[in-house]
């Protein structure tokens, strides 16, 4: 598949939240001002950027029924992929791990700015779902893992920023008292899903 | 070692404490695999399975897992227990298992489970965690089966796959919602149920 429909695909039409409510609890929590959102935002960015192709190789090479093939004849009839789970994850909490400490020592800026957000990423619903997708769809190559990474890291911020600009508008308004906070944020992320299926209809 | 209240530990989850509507823990599977009761109810077992277990565990271990890496400690648990579900579902129920696609997977990093044994298994005595876990799980498969009954029943006309509205209302001129199936309605749905809840609790309500 070409990379740039690929891109626009995973940025728009397979947008994480929006098409599939993944890593919701943190998209939750932490909208309510744009600045956050931004931190938390840009941290996703970076970890499923660096997690995912890491876990496509490792899926490649490791666990695929028959990808231990290159070890020898006597590997090549295994099949690991019940092991993905645990792996995916321990590559992402070790991930986010060292990102969080690299980011500490060479960007004291940015650090301090994410704050707490940074290890929170390893229970993130969308990182580990894009391992799962990535795994399901059997992209041809690295480049087709990292550009769709990429662009997923891309729409979650997306929806994220979007959704904090809202909620940062939404508090001056009047809205029955049931519904205050999580039931009408919730009804609006369910209408900005609503705008975001209109991108359904394009073919790439 | 103080007298636990199982009432309360396994009521309080599933209305007043409820993971999804009141901790507003664990939505990101709740939504996608609500089309149909069946995938509902099969994943909100898997979660109570899951996060019954995992609580149990950890709960038998609190005394010897070193605080600072007690989150790598506690995945491993619950990505064990997930595992045992998925390769459960893949040998018995292999269909649902595929509707449910990446979604059991996701169970690792829902919410519930880190969620309640950060907060009580990690704390408590290992009986009244499987407990609480449990009683979690069940809070989430409730909210789980009520947005996957409004959804098939609107959009389908069916409940468990068979017809419940009766062909004559057809030949009358009813239609399927089909906008009920597609993913945003769930999200309509459960602010809905939010605000029904809130409504009924005064002492939920957000300022």
């Amino acid at each position: 598949m070409d990379y740039i429909s690929l891109f626009v695909k995973s940025i728009f039409i397979d947008n994480m939240i929006f098409a599939y409510f993944l890593g919701m609890c943190s998209y939750l929590a932490v909208s309510k001002n744009v600045k956050t959102a931004t931190g938390l935002g840009i941290a996703v960015i970076f970890v499923l950027l660096i997690t995912l192709p890491i876990n496509y190789l490792l899926n490649e090479f490791v666990f695929k029924p028959g990808a231990l093939s290159w070890a020898g004849e006597k590997f090549a009839s295994l099949d690991l992929s019940f092991l993905s789970f645990i792996v995916f994850i321990a590559v992402i909490a070790a991930i986010t791990q060292i990102v969080e400490m690299v980011v500490e020592k060479f960007a004291p800026e940015l650090y301090s700015s994410l704050g707490i957000f940074l290890p929170l990423i390893a229970v993130n619903c969308a990182i580990l779902g894009g391992s799962l997708f990535m795994q399901e769809r059997d992209f041809v190559n690295l480049g087709e893992a990292t550009v769709y990474s990429l662009g997923s890291g891309i729409g979650w911020f997306l929806a994220i920023v979007t959704l904090a600009a809202i909620r940062e508008k939404l508090s001056y308004s009047n809205v029955p008292a049931p519904l205050r906070g999580l039931g009408i944020t919730f009804i609006t992320v369910g209408l900005m899903a609503i705008s975001f299926m209109t991108f359904m209809g394009i073919q790439l | 070692m103080k007298d636990v209240n199982y009432k309360e530990l396994l009521l309080k989850p599933i209305f007043k404490g409820n993971p999804v509507t009141v901790l507003v823990l664990g939505i990101c599977s709740s939504l996608a695999v609500t089309v149909q009761m069946k995938g509902a109810l099969v994943m909100a077992l898997s979660v109570t399975v899951v996060t019954g277990l995992s609580s149990l565990v950890v709960s038998m271990m609190r005394n010897s897992i070193p605080n600072r890496i007690r989150i790598i400690v506690q995945l491993v648990v619950v990505s064990l227990m997930v595992i045992l579900v998925d390769q459960f579902l893949k040998a018995y129920s292999y269909s649902i298992s595929k509707t449910l696609s990446v979604y059991v997977g996701l169970i690792i990093t829902n919410c519930i489970v880190m969620g309640r044994i950060e907060a009580f298994a990690l704390g408590n005595r290992p009986i009244p965690s499987l407990v609480d876990g449990l009683a979690n799980g069940a809070g989430y498969g409730l909210i789980l089966v009520i947005v996957s009954f409004v959804r098939e029943l609107l959009g389908s006309g069916t409940l468990f796959g068979m017809r419940i509205i009766p062909q004559s209302f057809y030949d009358a001129g009813y239609m399927n919602n089909g906008l009920i199936i597609l993913p945003p309605m769930a999200l309509i749905l459960l602010g809905c149920i939010v605000w029904v809840q809130r409504s009924l609790q005064k002492d939920l309500q957000e300022k």
